[in-house]
């Protein structure tokens, strides 16, 4: 074998933007919460953990009832997984974070910290700890490249996971650029206090934010079961921090940092493991954020934090 | 009326969202056959509770109210007193003696098997007290406390089977790669904000986790280190038949053999090392560093601007806090005898940080207390393992919600002026 060849190197970049495209849409809950009130949101890899068991609950049910047209299948689970996640995204919000705003920064971290171990076990206490599996519901893909050599495949589903991520990204972007209720988002980031005295329901706004972060969560939950075809209640804690890790890295407090840093984030990943040891993969990752606090921690698109007395 | 019928319905609503694809359906794999089992009782159970809850919530509350004790009988009754009685110095020390008298005393009269899971207990007040300094005192989120335990525990487990190091020399040795650990970790991350500490040691107590199960020749994979050796008592051993060179306990002593003298001596090991560690950092918070620790946690601008440095005295509270995690690790691999990466995983960590805040942060007593309470009860009440984390996560909740000082707040040490410190002026 050359070692290094086009097509591979192609290859390790197509599966890494898939991966990347997963990274990026937990990356923006995390962001998101981080811009408007400060706080890691240590759920939110739990929140993605739940749209992903709701994903592959709807698709099996639906299996059941006999409906098997793809985009039929898609739009249902990616709406109910959004209604269920956005449902535990402000709950979460108005029971545990809400009544200790304004309390000492570790309070509601730990808080986070507490509630992501909660939600761990509650599912590992109704669905069981062993991994659920199912079939896939969308197979096969295209090669390119010469016959007997290495071709590149690009799966059906990893075309729908970069098309649905532009879509919801876009969506998103336009949401915040132009929307009443985006612009107040962007107000209460820029500083909470004013926007307040200014009459945004800064509250609404916050709840808002959770909604719309658990919603991406959910996506990213569905298309993950979709393609891996496998859920287990630990698998929102290394994703969490992943997605965290993404976040940083593209500068956390920015929308379109998430974007870059979870693409980035992918990449790495599959490059390592394609190139070391695959076990070595998330320690790349958690490298790759140590590197980024030294060099730079303010991110690749962040704003210096500047600390207010 | 229609309000509260209206907002009651709506969270029934809530609740039923969010309970059914948890507990109403579950995933069925039977071969290549996935199906969906029905089980609506929990749900329609929990969805009556939430709305019955919610429309009679006014009534409620005011009923709630009027049952409540009022303040000033809260206030003057038992707990006062014994806040009271506790704040003097005086009595504070005779109930610090007596305390350590008893921990003393107990192990002569309670069972082997009572004392081996106190000397656990002991372990997780170590630990508890360690991660106590950069939660409690300065403030820092620390996630992957595991791997420091870790760090100590494979340290010594390493150099006893490959060098044969005695456990005197692996406790210092284990203690100080450890409190390395902690600096070089703090150093890029501390210069930030504290927040970045806690996801940060998080991956790093996964990474560690990777590595222990991955580095096959350093810390033998998934299958651990065994053969540790067990302490000695200046040369003493505690084995029936002591190795080449060695002397036995109970034959130095003429003392019939018995296992329950190793046992006791692990337990009283272990209380000698908490009450070093007690000393330890009860001498450090009355220095200087000490007082940053808590000025820091306190106000962070307001240190810098006294010509503190923030950086310097973050990463001096994580250094000691992993040395001291270092040692639990070593004891704590000693105990065993046998050490796999399972003993070190996130769960770990999130006990030590229950432990710590259920017994209030900064708050020593109170951690002490937690720790032996986390460990004791699973113990008595094993069938209820199962909810054992998703009740520390709960508790983490409320805790912060209702009491974020923990169960006995920490009391600072009061500092007054001299009389003739005024006159003077």
């Amino acid at each position: 074998m050359s070692g290094f060849s086009f097509l591979e190197f192609l290859q390790q970049i197509i599966n890494g933007l898939t991966l990347g495209s997963i990274y990026a849409l937990i990356a923006i809950g995390y962001t998101m919460v981080y811009g408007i009130i400060g706080m890691i949101n240590f759920a939110h890899g739990e929140i993605y953990m739940i749209g992903a068991y709701v994903g592959l609950m709807v698709i099996t049910g639906l299996g059941l009832f006999g409906v098997h047209s793809i985009t039929a299948i898609l739009l249902v689970t990616l709406a109910i997984s959004i209604l269920v996640t956005g449902s535990y995204g402000w709950t979460v919000e108005r029971l545990a974070y809400r009544p200790l705003r304004g309390s000492p920064r570790l309070v509601p971290l730990i808080s986070a910290i507490g509630v992501s171990i909660f939600l761990q076990n509650y599912v590992q206490i109704g669905q069981g700890a062993r991994d659920v599996s199912m079939q896939p519901v969308l197979t096969g893909g295209w090669r390119f490249g010469p016959e007997g050599g290495f071709q590149v495949y690009v799966s059906y589903m990893q075309v729908l996971i970069a098309v649905i991520t532009v879509a919801f990204m876009s969506g998103l972007t336009l949401f915040i650029g132009r929307s009443r209720m985006g612009r107040a988002c962007r107000a209460c980031s820029e500083d909470r206090g004013m926007a307040n005295l200014l009459g945004i329901d800064t509250d609404r706004v916050i709840a808002l934010t959770f909604v719309l972060g658990a919603a991406l969560a959910a996506v990213a939950g569905v298309l993950v079961s979709m393609y891996y075809g496998l859920v287990n209640p630990f698998i929102g804690f290394i994703a969490g921090l992943k997605a965290f890790t993404a976040a940083v890295l593209g500068g956390i407090g920015s929308i379109p940092g998430a974007m870059l840093g979870g693409v980035v984030l992918g990449l790495a990943e599959s490059f390592a493991s394609a190139y070391l040891q695959t076990e070595y993969k998330d320690v790349v990752a958690f490298a790759l954020l140590i590197l980024v606090l030294l060099v730079r921690p303010t991110g690749l698109l962040g704003r210096p934090d500047v600390e207010k007395v | 009326m229609p309000r509260a019928l209206s907002d009651a319905l709506l969270a029934a609503a809530l609740t039923a969202v969010l309970l059914t694809p948890i507990f109403g359906l579950h995933i069925r794999v039977d071969g290549v056959n996935v199906s969906l089992n029905r089980t609506p009782m929990p749900v329609i159970v929990a969805v009556v509770i939430v709305f019955l809850l919610r429309l009679f919530q006014q009534p409620l509350q005011r009923l709630w109210a009027k049952l409540r004790a009022p303040a000033s009988w809260r206030e003057n009754a038992l707990t006062a007193a014994l806040g009271q009685t506790v704040q003097q110095p005086r009595y504070r020390l005779a109930l610090w003696l007596l305390l350590l008298a008893a921990a003393m005393i107990w192990p002569f009269t309670a069972s082997r098997g009572a004392v081996d899971v106190m000397t656990l207990a002991l372990i997780y007040v170590m630990l508890g007290l360690g991660l106590n300094i950069v939660v409690g005192f300065a403030g820092l989120l620390v996630l992957g406390y595991a791997a420091f335990y870790a760090v100590g525990a494979y340290t010594y487990a390493y150099l006893a089977q490959q060098y044969g190091l005695s456990f005197w020399w692996g406790l210092p040795l284990a203690g100080g790669l450890a409190a390395l650990t902690g600096f070089l970790l703090g150093l890029p991350v501390l210069r930030l904000r504290g927040d970045y500490l806690a996801i940060v040691t998080l991956g790093f107590g996964e990474i560690t986790r990777l590595l222990l199960n991955n580095l096959n020749s350093l810390t033998g994979g998934p299958d651990g280190i065994g053969n540790i050796p067990r302490p000695t008592l200046f040369g003493l051993e505690f084995n029936r038949v002591a190795s080449e060179d060695g002397t036995a306990f109970h034959e130095f002593f003429g003392l019939d053999y018995s296992g329950n003298h190793g046992v006791i001596f692990m337990y009283l090991l272990g209380l000698a090392l908490v009450l070093a560690t007690l000393f330890v950092i009860n001498r450090l918070l009355r220095m200087p560093l000490g007082r940053a620790w808590e000025a820091l946690r306190e106000d962070e601008t307001a240190c810098r601007s006294l010509g503190l440095n923030p950086t310097v005295i973050k990463l001096s509270a994580l250094t000691l806090s992993a040395a001291f995690a270092g040692f639990a690790g070593a004891f704590f691999a000693a105990r065993q005898g046998y050490i796999n990466p399972e003993s070190f995983t996130f769960i770990e960590s999130a006990m030590v940080l229950a432990i710590v805040v259920l017994g209030g942060m900064g708050s020593q007593l109170g951690v002490m207390l937690a720790a032996v309470a986390i460990t004791v009860l699973p113990e008595l009440a094993r069938e209820f393992n199962e909810y054992r984390m998703l009740a520390f996560g709960l508790v983490m909740v409320l805790m912060m919600m209702w009491r974020p000082q923990g169960l006995i707040p920490a009391s600072r040490p009061p500092q007054k002026l001299p009389e003739h410190a005024e006159a003077t002026q």
